[in-house]
């Protein structure tokens, strides 16, 4: 027989006010195993948590059971407490009390009942509880960021700041992304690259970080503290060693294409640094679009280069290394104005998108930072900008707001307003949007100095009228119609999760959102992590959201990290699923519903009769099962069981609320 | 293919030229068409009100009829009585006590089967434009025409499902195939104006107006369409406008689509 303590914790007022406890201590001392019962006002508090340890020693308890709050708040703090007092943590059961009783009831009489069935069902559980054991792991003391835009870039220096080592993947020939693309950057209008490229610099003479451009991940295997990542270093034609950057291939090469970094405005040639602050700033060549690898003839490069660093031979490369953590920091696309026609994007150069606007601001870009109509050459007079286009539009678009097109918005009338004077902006808004600090005041500069007119309601379609576009929309506040003759329209488009974040995803092992975004392991209190442990999040790749918040959440990633790499080992979690060899009939549904891919095939021999025969059966990776109990409802013959909630203590709790 | 016809009120009076084009050309492009017998009104308006379940009888009707004739789809021309029959069929199919009721009311079991497509589609996706341009025996080269698409035939996207609904290309391509040159011009899906043509004459006379000046900028030197309503609003407000002296002065022949394709086919 066990012998179980019940001690029933007050919480001041927040469980004695709906629960009578004398009642309750007076029934749990009437239960099966129950030889001690306790009471106290405080139970987490020192004095509360003494009690136990006393109780533990002097009445020789070897299971304990403390009704309080839920286990998501002081079930590791009971545990130590039952651990320092010589038990095994995992005899500790706890009744929420609190969360699941006394919050949720105004009754006294049925919440003390209710608690008393609680309590039952827990000492229930808690005399079949056994022994657990946490196994210690072996941390890489590297992480892995994958993605080089301002996330990946924050999170890569802090974590190489704390001096344990990072590489740093990015799929374009060069850091920077997105934030690279950027003119000004609001509410304070400092110049984005001004402040991004000496980062970009940072990383690339960081001694604690390696760098790999025009890389992707293509296998990610493993779990916290021991991942096996392969990356696949692109073949880029150009040898890194041997090029010096001097650009004489990018003036000579004759394949031309639409540039992605300059949003298509201008076009690029086949061989090309992506913009001419580049790390690293020597080029690649787009194979896709080379004369030579499309043709078979050329090679003008090779020609001019005075280096020797074409190499059309080059192949990719499969790198594997191993990794303590991953950061994932891939960033966004925006969205795509297929079923935006009504808004003539396409149809008439006239029509931009904000990014593309950002290219027309920016000194590198196509116009040398003059705001230049595309079709003609002038300067525009008046410009419609259109927010939430695809935003806020469950119809066509994203349901959701995607958070900084407000504020690009108001930069973008406050630039227009600095470098075309006399012009003016139209601002068609659903709701604008500034939650930010010193965010309204930009917003209300916008249309107090910069004379930017804003009208509340959505534009129903753009019409080419000879060199002018003729908006037709309505102000929602006076109920007109409106019709604006304007020199430019700009669209001011949402941000998508990346094309491709599925499949990383897969890869990962982590899950994403129905707009595929990376989804974080709770939305206010593990806004970086990822259910998959080891795994953390940066940027717009798990929600839209601005550059200081984007720089905040990869710094969080960072210390994330470094919290892991600072630990001599790593205890696993006990609390994980088991196969029972002799009932496993090895038809592997555990293995389909498990989210972890902690369960594998195994081959056992075994006797039968008298011969020995070989047989599959499931296998449980203890690193990389999260306890999460899937597979022990998909399993028929029920063979797999998770420690510390095995199919006989929840039926024993099934049993004890019910019988 | 076989297909049963329904024509429509319009079709067999004021734009007879309309039916009799399209049947003439069917014929000879080896289509087979066969009128529906006892045909009855579309109902002329999608009913919006869609608790007002009386408004769904007349299309369901002559969906049953057309069902009764037993053929593969039912093709039409009016893009008023298209529009009434694929939303009516789409309703049919998606609200089950939208169809609960009306079935109990005609007592029939009608499920929204009977496939509805429009001349245009029928040429676009049975006959082909490759085939038809092969076809044509009289080639409209020079001819600079503007398809004007109006609402119904595209709108609501979501609903009609015909073609891109702010850039369509169905009428593009079927001009091209006849070798017309096409002209393009940003007003081509909207409102002609409509019934307000009989409630509001001065916003279905601006809206034509729009609609006149920019395909006339654009090169355009008659209009092509598919609808027997948008024909009179275009040709009795241009008459009106030029008639009263009021901007725009310009005259612009309307035609049907069918009436292009039978002097491409030489009939």
């Amino acid at each position: 027989m066990k012998r179980i303590g019940v001690f029933i914790c007050w919480c001041g007022s927040n469980i004695a006010g709906t629960v009578d406890i004398d009642k309750v201590a007076a029934a749990a001392g009437t239960m099966n195993g129950v030889v001690y019962v306790d009471q106290n006002k405080y139970t987490c508090s020192e004095i509360g948590q003494a009690m136990i340890k006393d109780a533990i020693k002097e009445y020789k308890l070897d299971r304990v059971v403390i009704a309080a709050c839920s286990p998501r708040m002081h079930e590791n703090t009971f545990r130590k407490t039952v651990e320092s007092a010589g038990l095994n943590p995992y005899y500790l059961e706890i009744a929420n009390i609190r969360e699941q009783c006394s919050w949720v009831h105004k009754d006294k009489e049925a919440g003390t009942a209710k608690a008393i069935s609680l309590i039952r069902t827990a000492v229930a559980k808690a005399a079949m509880n056994e022994a657990l054991f946490a196994v210690e792991m072996p941390i890489t003391r590297r992480a892995l960021v994958i993605g080089g835009g301002i996330a990946g870039i924050q999170a890569a220096l802090d974590i190489a700041d704390t001096g344990f080592e990072v590489d740093l993947v990015e799929r374009e020939p060069s850091l920077g992304g997105r934030m690279a693309q950027l003119d000004k950057t609001f509410p304070t209008l400092d110049c984005s690259a001004c402040i991004l490229t000496p980062k970009m610099v940072d990383v690339a003479q960081h001694e604690k970080i390696r760098l790999f451009t025009y890389a992707e991940v293509e296998k990610v295997e493993g779990y916290l503290g021991n991942f096996t990542v392969t990356i696949r270093h692109r073949a880029r034609s150009v040898d890194l060693q041997k090029c010096t950057g001097c650009g004489e291939c990018l003036a000579k090469c004759p394949a031309k294409v639409a540039s992605e970094f300059e949003e298509g405005l201008v076009q690029r040639r086949a061989i090309y640094t992506p913009f001419p602050q580049a790390v690293p700033n020597k080029p690649a060549i787009d194979r896709a679009h080379c004369r030579f690898f499309t043709t078979g003839k050329c090679k003008v490069c090779q020609k001019v280069c005075p280096a020797d660093a074409i190499d059309y031979e080059m192949e990719d490369r499969l790198l594997t290394n191993g990794y303590g953590a991953i950061v994932v920091a891939t960033g966004f696309d925006t969205h795509k104005l297929n079923d935006y026609g009504e808004y003539a994007y396409g149809k008439h150069p006239d029509v931009l998108t904000s990014l593309e606007f950002e290219r027309l601001l920016n000194a590198s870009g196509p116009t040398g930072g003059k705001i230049l109509r595309p079709s003609d050459g002038k300067a525009p007079k008046t410009v419609a900008f259109i927010q939430c286009v695809g935003s806020r539009d469950k119809a066509k678009g994203n349901s959701y707001c995607a958070k900084i097109c407000c504020m690009y918005t108001a930069k973008h009338a406050i630039l227009l307003s600095e470098k075309v004077p006399g012009s003016k902006a139209f601002v068609f808004y659903i709701d604008v949007r500034t939650a930010g600090k010193d965010y309204e005041e930009f917003y209300t500069r916008a249309y107090e100095e910069c004379g930017a007119s804003y009208i509340k309601g959505n534009v129903s379609k753009v019409f080419p009228e000879g060199e002018k576009l003729l908006v037709r929309g309505v102000d929602v506040l006076s109920g007109a119609l409106v019709e604006l003759l304007v020199d430019m329209v700009v669209l001011a488009v949402s941000v998508d999760a990346r094309a491709d974040a599925k499949e990383l995803a897969k890869k990962l092992a982590v899950t994403v959102n129905e707009h595929k975004f990376f989804t974080e392991a709770h939305p206010k209190l593990r806004p970086v992590d990822t259910q998959t442990a080891g795994i953390f999040l940066a940027g717009v790749c798990q929600g839209p959201k601005d550059i200081p918040e984007t720089v905040a959440q990869a710094s969080a990633a960072a210390v994330k990290v470094a919290a892991i790499f600072s630990k001599q080992s790593l205890l696993s979690n006990p609390t994980v699923a088991e196969v029972e060899q002799k009932l496993c009939s090895g038809d592997m549904s555990c293995m389909a519903v498990c989210p972890y891919g902690a369960i594998s095939e195994q081959v056992v021999e075994e006797r039968r009769g008298r011969e020995m025969v070989t047989r599959k059966i499931a296998r449980v990776n203890v690193a990389l099962c999260q306890g999460c109990g899937a597979c022990t409802v998909a399993c028929r013959p029920g063979a797999i069981n998770l420690k510390g909630f095995t199919n006989q203590q929840i039926l024993a709790e099934v049993d004890a609320i019910c019988l | 293919m076989r297909y049963s016809y329904y024509p429509g009120c319009t079709l067999k009076t004021m734009a007879k030229i309309y039916e009799d084009t399209a049947l003439s050309t069917a014929k000879a492009l080896g289509l087979n068409l066969t009128e529906i017998k006892e045909w009855q009104c579309c109902g002329a308006l999608y009913p919006l009100n869609t608790e007002e379940i009386f408004s769904f009888f007349s299309p369901v009707r002559a969906l049953l009829q057309a069902r009764a004739g037993g053929e593969d789809k039912l093709l039409t021309l009016c893009a008023g009585c298209y529009n009434v029959f694929k939303r009516t069929n789409k309703a049919v199919r998606e609200d089950g006590e939208l169809r609960r009721k009306i079935n109990d009311y005609l007592e029939d079991d009608y499920i929204g089967e009977v496939e509805v497509v429009h001349y245009l589609e029928v040429l676009k996706n049975d006959v082909g434009f490759a085939f038809l341009a092969e076809r044509v025996k009289k080639k409209l080269t020079g001819r600079k025409l503007a398809p004007y698409y109006g609402c119904l035939l595209l709108k609501p996207w979501a609903e009609m499902d015909l073609d891109d609904v702010e850039n369509p290309t169905i009428f593009e391509n079927f001009l091209t195939a006849l070798g017309a040159t096409v002209v393009d011009y940003p007003y081509k899906t909207e409102c002609c104006g409509s019934y307000l043509s009989m409630a509001n004459e001065d916003i279905a006379s601006a809206a034509v107006g729009r609609i006149l000046v920019s395909a006339y900028k654009n090169g355009a030197e008659a209009f092509v369409v598919a609808c027997p309503l948008c024909k009179y609003n275009l040709e009795e407000y241009q008459k009106e406008l030029f008639a009263a002296g009021r901007e725009p002065q310009l005259k612009l022949p309307v035609v049907y689509f069918t009436e292009i394709l039978a002097e491409a086919l030489a009939l």
